[in-house]
């Protein structure tokens, strides 16, 4: 039976609510909080797609776009509108889920390779389309002045107040997917990725599910879009590439693509990557992703999620 | 049981189907009364599971009518067909592999139960509720089929026999009133058939109606109430099992293929 | 005078269509080659492109060599990268899945790129042409000689696979992988090689389009990505696994973008291609030479 612990998820939490105390006193990683508030944004997309691609077994490589669309609905709505950044976040999702309605229904009766380049071409596209329309996202030159976030009067204005919003978003959507996965939808999502054939003899619309899943996983990665851009007040359409779209598959092939706490591992190691141990290296960047991408391709396809299991195998032996 | 020929549960009418140059199905037309076991048999190729898609909503069919306790069901998508109550097994076994035996059958509840992705992401009482029922009513069937000890093993790791009887257990979860099996006996021992056609009569006993594509004439001639034997896509005999053993045209059916292959 | 200038430009915006056009067919080419043998989609297919610009930059600009000998060396340089593809990237992979095969092409191809930024640096590079810069004027278009050059070697190219397939006993023992490997490799046919020569073939060609191309429309580290996706587009559009469809496909692709490049949008360039991508995909994902029976039959 799949059951996803209480204890981790505990554990996780924990952690969590300690790991800023911990930096603090540790002059080294001191800045280690701003790196985990990006770890954290990028969490809340990996956890959409570990549904899609994990779970459901649908590829997308266009859930950049989806992150732009966040991210660009905040800024123009916020810095021009001067409206709510909270409304522009739920908005920012809706157009999202409405973009993903659009794109996925003709896109999920796709498969394999067919799937993943429609929705590459669709990233592809929204990406040119941040770049052209300059008037409103200021084209290559991105767009500045994105007012911060405000919590019932509390201005959200240091990288730990920051962090702990962000993670408490994620740690809430990581227990609201962990409980979709243990439910009846979540076998319905896994038995699509078997058998199509089955699942729909078994009364299950796969159509409506695939369809469901991907607006689900594109709302959440306009959420991160919306609060990436309140974290950074500036945002340039080089961020939602077609190399952001690559670094999400890294996320989610390193940390598994089986399991949804490959979601998070993946995200907090690209995320220290970039940051981190790649920073004084970044000629070398996309040759690390490269052959961190096909190593784990084909010594470790389960990810490092899937270590446990191997583990057990050696100890069974 | 007594077959019930005025209120069939499922007629064909007409029934042509054409793939490019090739017509697979040419008018197999029936009528099977409701709480019988029909099995249809013919050499390969015969069109027997084209027939099966084309009743379960997989393929269309190029022209005619299938008719399900009176509804005209021939452009329902599959979904909508086995929430009306027609389920089915596979000719290979198509488990959920990444799921334990009793998740297989707990899926096969799915058109029998109601639960919005939201209420089960947000775990609402009413969703947990749903999910006890749903692993009961799983648990049941596991029993009835023989597999409760089983439960918690990965499906894809059990014997054939027992995929297959796991198949028919998770095609019985969804309350079917037709059930097409699809060579549930292919690939089993002795013992295996046995057990699969005690299965298949017990799900008689307990009214629902069972089509059943078979190539185990021992099968066969045991347990159907029908017969109906097709060949190059069209009905050439229908009857008891007595009349079918010895019809000509049913033993030509069969031996011309074999003259061909000698 | 209008009318002539509107011509004119029409008739530019079609050659150079049809220049880059050749381009796309080449890489769709090398799609359906590797696609018939493996029913793998490449998504590296455009580095071989780069590469192929590149490298001839080193031995021709860097290493002094001259054109003859430049181009058949750096068409044997990258197809021994394919092959060290098909080695390293997909012979390894131990259960080979539709996302796991996807991921690895997609991985060579990150690799690739970071390499060649690495040895190359980000600017764009150059190449002489082969026949010098005089543009030639032709109905009120100003064509570069190049331009020839690019859709002869398109056209050699056909040529060249066409007889291979239907004449050699290797293109035909390839051509049997691609309809039966089973049955190809009862016969004896190594199937194993025939993949290496498919992943070798397809860097071939797709170095001899970026050697050809370069001279033209330069050639940066991270051009493969977008080539590979559009002559994907039109590799589907005229019909995934055929030759003559990769050739249609790549010609209309090339005319579509230029023409609306030209007429509607210079800075949507590239999402003209993108956009009959989407259309082929929704609409009639077996292109138009390809047969939809056997499109649904097909693994992938």
């Amino acid at each position: 039976m799949l059951r996803i612990g209480k204890l981790p998820i505990a554990i996780l939490a924990g952690v969590i609510i300690m790991f800023p105390w911990v930096a603090r006193h540790v002059t080294l990683i001191e800045h280690y909080t701003d790196i985990m508030v990006f770890a954290g944004i990028y969490s809340l997309i990996t956890i959409g797609l570990s549904l899609l691609m994990g779970y459901a077994g649908q590829i997308s490589l266009g859930h950049a776009a989806f992150f732009g669309i966040g991210a660009y609905s905040s800024a123009i709505l916020t810095a021009r509108f001067g409206m709510n950044p909270w409304g522009c976040m739920l908005i920012g999702a809706l157009l999202a889920a409405v973009m993903a309605l659009l794109i996925g229904t003709p896109s999920l009766k796709l498969k394999g390779h067919y799937l993943a380049m429609a929705t590459l071409a669709f990233g592809i596209i929204v990406f040119i389309v941040f770049n052209e329309e300059t008037e409103w996202t200021g084209g290559p030159d991105g767009m500045s002045g994105i007012p911060g976030l405000a919590l019932a009067g509390l201005a959200l204005d240091t990288v730990e107040k920051y962090y702990y919003l962000v993670w408490t978003i994620v740690l809430g959507v990581f227990i609201f997917t962990c409980n979709i996965i243990q439910s009846r939808s979540g076998r319905a999502l896994r038995a699509i990725h078997v058998s199509e054939a089955a699942a729909s003899a078994m009364g299950v619309n796969v159509a409506r599910f695939k369809v469901m899943v991907f607006i689900y996983s594109a709302m959440l990665a306009s959420l991160a879009g919306s609060l990436y851009a309140h974290y950074l007040n500036f945002i340039n359409p080089s961020t939602f590439d077609l190399f952001f779209a690559i670094k999400l598959l890294i996320m989610i092939s390193l940390g598994g693509t089986h399991s949804i706490w490959g979601a998070i591992i993946g995200a907090l190691l690209v995320a220290f990557l970039s940051f981190e141990w790649l920073h004084f290296f970044e000629e070398f960047e996309i040759l690390v992703y490269g052959a961190v991408l096909l190593l784990i391709t084909i010594f470790l396809p389960e990810g490092l999620a899937g270590l446990p299991k191997i583990v057990h195998g050696w100890f069974r032996k | 049981m007594t077959a019930q020929p005025e209120h069939p549960i499922l007629t064909l009418e007409g029934i042509v189907k054409v793939f490019g140059g090739l017509t697979a199905l040419y008018k197999p037309d029936c009528s099977i009364p409701a709480g019988t076991i029909r099995s249809i048999i013919g050499p390969n190729g015969a069109g027997k599971t084209t027939l099966f898609n084309i009743i379960t909503g997989v393929l269309p069919p190029t022209t005619g009518a299938v008719s399900f306790k009176g509804r005209r069901i021939e452009r329902l998508k599959p979904h909508t067909i086995a929430r009306q109550g027609i389920s089915r097994t596979f000719q290979t076994v198509e488990l959920f592999t990444n799921m334990t035996v009793l998740e297989n059958v707990m899926l096969g509840r799915h058109p029998r139960s109601r639960c919005s992705m939201l209420a089960s992401g947000l775990r609402l009482p009413n969703s947990r509720k749903e999910e006890a029922r749903i692993e009961s009513k799983a648990r049941d069937i596991l029993k009835f089929i023989g597999l409760a000890p089983k439960f918690d093993q990965p499906a894809g790791g059990l014997p054939l026999g027992e995929q297959k009887i796991l198949e028919i257990g998770r095609a019985l979860a969804t309350e079917p009133e037709l059930i097409c099996l699809d060579e549930p006996a292919a690939g089993l021992n002795e013992t295996e058939t046995h057990v699969a056609s005690s299965l298949i009569r017990a799900i008689r006993e307990r009214g629902i109606t069972v089509l059943l594509v078979e190539h185990d004439m021992r099968v066969v001639m045991n347990i159907s109430d029908e017969i109906m034997v097709l060949n190059h896509g069209q009905k050439i005999a229908e009857g008891p099992p007595e009349e079918i053993r010895d019809d000509p045209k049913v033993i030509e059916a069969y031996l011309g293929d074999e003259d061909r292959h000698a | 005078m209008d009318d002539i200038s509107l011509a004119g430009q029409l008739f530019q915006y079609v050659i150079t269509g049809i220049t880059v056009g050749s381009i796309y067919a080449m890489v769709a080419l090398g799609f359906s080659i590797i696609y018939n043998v493996t029913e793998i989609i490449n998504f590296a297919q455009g580095e071989f492109v780069m590469l192929g610009g590149m490298v001839m930059v080193a031995f021709q600009m860097s290493m002094g060599l001259p054109l003859l000998l430049a181009f058949p060396t750096t068409v044997a340089a990258v197809t021994g990268i394919g092959i060290l593809m098909d080695r390293l990237a997909i012979r390894p992979i131990r259960r080979p899945t539709v996302m796991t095969l996807i991921i690895a092409t997609i991985a060579a191809s990150i690799l690739i790129k970071g390499a060649a930024m690495i040895v190359w640096g980000k600017d764009p590079l150059d190449l002489p042409a082969f026949s010098g810069r005089n543009p030639i004027h032709l109905f009120g278009a100003v064509i570069q000689p190049q331009y020839f050059w690019v859709i002869g070697f398109m056209l050699l190219t056909v040529i060249g696979l066409t007889f291979f397939f239907n004449r050699t006993i290797i293109g035909k023992a390839m051509s049997a992988c691609a309809a039966n490997p089973d049955a190809a490799s009862l016969v004896g046919i190594n199937v194993k090689w025939m993949i290496l020569l498919a992943f070798a073939l397809s860097a071939a060609i797709g170095a001899v389009a970026g050697i050809v191309v370069t001279p033209v429309a330069l050639m940066e580290y991270d051009r493969g990505a977008m080539l590979a996706v559009k002559a994907f587009g039109a590799a589907i559009l005229g019909g995934l696994g055929s030759f003559p469809g990769a050739i249609l496909g790549g010609l209309i692709m090339g005319i579509i973008e230029s023409l609306g490049a030209g007429l509607i949008s210079s800075g949507y360039k590239d999402a003209f291609a993108l956009i009959v991508l989407l259309a082929v995909l929704f609409f009639k994902p077996s292109g138009i030479l390809g047969n939809i029976e056997i499109s649904k039959i097909k693994r992938f």
